[in-house]
């Protein structure tokens, strides 16, 4: 099972990181996002062709105000 | 006003303006344009899974209709590994490797950690970050932050958020003489009497994110803020004078008149 941002999630192993971010209603241009996998940061240029292993735990940020 | 440059960047204003605590983004927007500040930090966070307020006006598309540059923060992190992995996600998000670096060690003061500080400080700078650490007023810390290779040194005055203003004036004059990068006060101030003392005690810049945000009209505190560091700055520069005991006239005594008793004035 695929852990979303901590949430068990229907995202099935081998889908993209694209895939995902579609999910959320993002496109791979989305600006101020970025995605982890299992504690690795997934760069931008990849997220069409990384697909998801067993278990994976997804973290997708993005910007929130802060000091 | 002269510029300020750090690590090769130049900008106008000595303020940089943290965006936490701002009741909409409209008004964060206004306090931006009053502040002048061209520098301004963002957090990452989670975003929300649900995707119902992923279509909403975000608060990067407002930072860049300000034109203002983003500098993302590690709030929050309380290990040297959750800081580096959040400093690496957020080079990913904004194209940048500017980093605050936050390395929280205690949850009442949320004063830094500084052995973790130190760490993350250095695996980040191996990764080519510029890395602008949160530290505290110790000017041995900050000399180290520096040793290191960190473009800047950001003390605090008091606790984040705390409105207490700079607890120890002595040491933030004293990390001045300590480093050679710029020193900018980071946590503590409460109003903008606060942002011309850490000017007049030799700071470079200042950093002001709740005294601003939470203030009753942030707008303008925003430029309270933006005329307290331009006074600071001007009055550090013009060289103040020296502490005495006890008075010393302004007005000579040569020329008084000397009155005596029989003088009459009708």
């Amino acid at each position: 099972m695929i852990l979303l941002n901590g949430q068990r999630s229907e995202v099935r192993a081998g889908e993209t990181v694209a895939a995902v971010l579609a999910r959320l209603g993002l496109g791979t241009n989305a600006r101020g996002v970025a995605v982890a996998v299992d504690g690795e940061v997934v760069r931008r240029g990849d997220w069409d062709s990384y697909a998801l292993p067993e278990d994976a735990r997804v973290e997708v940020l993005t910007a929130m105000q802060g000091g | 006003m002269s510029e300020l440059t750090i690590a090769g960047r130049t900008m106008g204003s000595r303020l940089l303006l943290g965006t936490g605590g701002f009741p909409s983004l409209e008004l964060l927007a206004e306090a931006i344009t009053a502040s002048g500040s061209e520098l301004v930090t963002v957090a990452l966070r989670r975003i929300d899974v649900s995707g119902a307020s992923n279509g909403r006006g975000s608060l990067i598309d407002v930072l860049a209709q300000a034109g203002v540059d983003v500098l993302p923060n590690t709030a929050g992190c309380h290990t040297a590994r959750d800081a580096v992995l959040t400093a690496r996600m957020a080079r990913e998000a904004f194209a940048t490797d500017w980093v605050k670096l936050e390395v929280i060690g205690d949850e009442d003061t949320l004063l830094p950690d500084a052995p973790e500080l130190l760490r993350a400080a250095e695996q980040l700078l191996d990764e080519g970050f510029v890395v602008l650490p949160y530290t505290t007023d110790d000017p041995v810390l900050a000399r180290r932050l520096a040793d290191l290779g960190c473009a800047a040194v950001m003390p605090l005055g008091s606790p984040i958020g705390s409105g207490m203003g700079i607890r120890n004036p002595y040491n933030i004059a004293l990390i001045r003489e300590a480093v050679d990068v710029p020193v900018v006060l980071d946590a503590g101030v409460g109003t903008a009497s606060d942002v011309a003392l850490a000017m007049e005690l030799g700071c470079d810049a200042v950093m002001v994110a709740s005294a601003i945000s939470r203030a009753q009209d942030p707008v303008a505190m925003a430029g309270a803020m933006r005329a307290a560091v331009e006074a600071g700055h001007l009055a550090r520069g013009a060289g103040r004078i020296p502490r005495r005991h006890y008075a010393t006239a302004s007005t000579p005594d040569e020329g008084r008149a000397e009155f005596g008793l029989r003088v009459h004035v009708d």
